[in-house]
Order: C-alpha cells, then structure tokens, then sequence
C-alpha cells in the first residue's frame, strides 16, 4: 500500500472519532432531558452544566476532525 | 475552499518591519463586526424606564451575560462582565456575518472571521492572560494551590499536579481549537452541499436533478442548524472564560 492510500484510509480513520463525539453529545442532551422532564423545575439553573458537558464531548469529535484534516493535507508524504 | 482565504483589500504592498500589513478582507469583516456591534449597542443605550424594543434586545444581552457571571464566578467577578459580554457578542457577530449570504451581491463574499485560528488563539490567549494574571495578583504563588484539590491524599499530590497542570495548560488550546474547528466544519459542510447541488445539475442524468434537491433541502437544514451552532459556540466560549475565571477568583 503507498502513502497516498494510507493517508487516505487514516483520515478516514480519524473521522470516526466525530461520529463517537456524536454519540457523548447525544447521551449528554439526552440525559438532561431526560431528567429535566423528571423534574423541570430544576432544569433551568443546570443549563450551565449541560454546556460544559456538551462542550467537553463536542471538543473530542473536532480534535477528530483537527487529526482528519492534518492527516489529509498538512502530513507530507 | 475559497471562502476561508485572506485575499488583500487594499496596500497590497504595504509592509512594516518586513511583514506584509495589508488591509484584509478578514480585516474588513472585523471592522464591519466593530459597526454592527456599535450600532446594536447605541441604539439601545437610552436608559428609558419603560425600554421599548431596541433597548429590550440590548438589555436582554447584557442580562443574559450578567446572569452568567453572577451564577458561576459571584458578585467577584462583577468586573469582568464587560470583557465577557465583549467577547460574547464580538464571536457571535462575527459568527452569524459569516453565516450571511452576502454573496447574492456579485463581488461580495462573506468571510467567518472565527473560523481562522489565529483570530480564536488571540482571543484564546486573551482569556487565558487574564486567568493568569487575575490568579497571580489576587493570590500569589498561593495561586498554584489550584493544582492540588482539597484532600488529596499526600502520596497522589505530585501526580495530580502534573495531570491538573496539562489540563490548565491545555486550556487555551481547546478553547481556540473549538470555536474554530466548529466554524470550519460547518462552513466546509455547507460548501460540500453546495457542490453536489451544481455537479448534480451539471452532470445531465437523470438522477442528477434528484440529488441536487436533496442536497439543497439538506442545505437548508444545515444553515439552519449552523445559526444554532454559532450561538452556541459564541455562548460555550463565554460560558468556559467565566468558569476559568472562576477557577482564578475563587480558587475552587
């Protein structure tokens, strides 16, 4: 396999880690629905936690997408 | 991928020390980000009793950012509002002016000035000063006590002030990193869509038309969804200053 393949299929590789990302936002919008239907009196004053946790599992998947495009056009080869 | 170049407006060849300082169009859009923003806020400064529209959609900002403030740093962090509704509205401008379709006027092109990582690493790095600066004048050398948690078991504590050391160094790496990756994916996804609308017309087959439908239907859901994200975006780096501001005023 030359490089140019094998840059392709990593990048490819990489973005995997987007779609996961995908899965912790989802779990974390999710989780919070869940319970802030449970009890919505108390939804309101966790906002703020709700986007740090989304913003910790939305900057894994752009780290993927960061590794992605490194991969594709800034690795020489 | 056109959309992200700096091209020069004008001076071209103007040069200082060596290096090129010619007027950006990324330079443009800051500059028209400054007048949206000036406009936004004169027009809602009259401090009338009963605010009418204009001024309600000021206060409403300046609420919302106060409010965030106030719940995570405290009545100490009063005096940063300005800097963080500065930088809240400075993004989300900058954001939503890149997000407009101002290339319907031939020869205009909208520029996202947050999606270069220059502009968000300056912004990052400003942030970041001022934790650093904040923790060290309010509380010394006594500042690096933010490394070592409460009741850390005194075998742990050399370990756990290297792993807390990495994650506040890396702080305004991911702070930058994000608002720009965000901005970039989302405009490189809507130019992805957009090229299968006209390969899709150009190519004369019969499924072309389909695709090029379904890929401006997609368009539509995506800008939409990119208005949420340049809000949210704006909101999530405004939202993690306070916090790390929070980290330097308060030190846990």
């Amino acid at each position: 396999m030359d490089l140019a393949s094998a840059k392709v299929i990593g990048a490819g590789l990489a973005a995997i880690g987007v779609g996961l990302a995908a899965l912790g936002v989802g779990n974390v919008f999710g989780s919070f629905l869940s319970s802030a239907v449970r009890n919505p009196s108390a939804a309101d004053s966790q906002q703020g936690r709700l986007f740090i946790g989304f913003a910790a599992a939305e900057l894994l998947g752009l780290i993927a997408f960061v590794v992605a495009i490194l991969i594709l056009f800034v690795v020489k080869g | 991928m056109s959309q992200f170049s700096v091209n020069p407006v004008v001076g071209a060849d103007w040069t200082l020390f060596g290096h090129n300082i010619a007027f950006t169009n990324s330079a443009a859009f800051m500059l028209v980000i400054l007048g949206v923003l000036w406009v936004f806020m004169l027009g809602g400064m009259k401090r009338q009793l009963v605010p009418g529209r204009w001024q309600a959609a000021v206060e409403t900002m300046t609420d919302f950012v106060a409010n965030m403030i106030e719940a995570n740093i405290g009545p100490k962090g009063k005096k940063f509002t300005p800097y963080v509704f500065s930088l809240f509205m400075f993004i989300l401008c900058a954001n939503l002016i890149g997000l407009f379709p101002l290339a319907v006027i031939p020869g205009l092109h909208a520029f996202t000035v947050t999606s270069h990582i220059t502009v968000t690493g300056v912004l990052a790095i400003m942030s970041f000063s001022i934790v650093l600066i904040v923790g060290f004048w309010k509380h010394g050398l006594h500042f690096f006590s933010l490394f070592v948690p409460h009741g850390t078991p005194f075998i742990l504590i050399p370990l756990i002030f290297l792993i807390e050391l990495v994650s506040f160094l890396v702080r305004p790496f991911s702070l930058g990193l994000r608002l720009f990756v965000a901005m970039t994916a989302g405009h490189i996804l809507l130019d992805v869509f957009a090229s299968f609308v006209i390969q899709g017309l150009n190519s004369g087959g019969a499924i072309g038309p389909v695709v090029s439908l379904l890929s401006f239907v997609m368009i539509v859901g995506v800008s939409a969804l990119e208005i949420l994200v340049a809000a949210i975006q704006a909101y999530v780096f405004a939202l993690l200053t306070s916090l790390y501001l929070n980290d330097a005023i308060n030190l846990h």
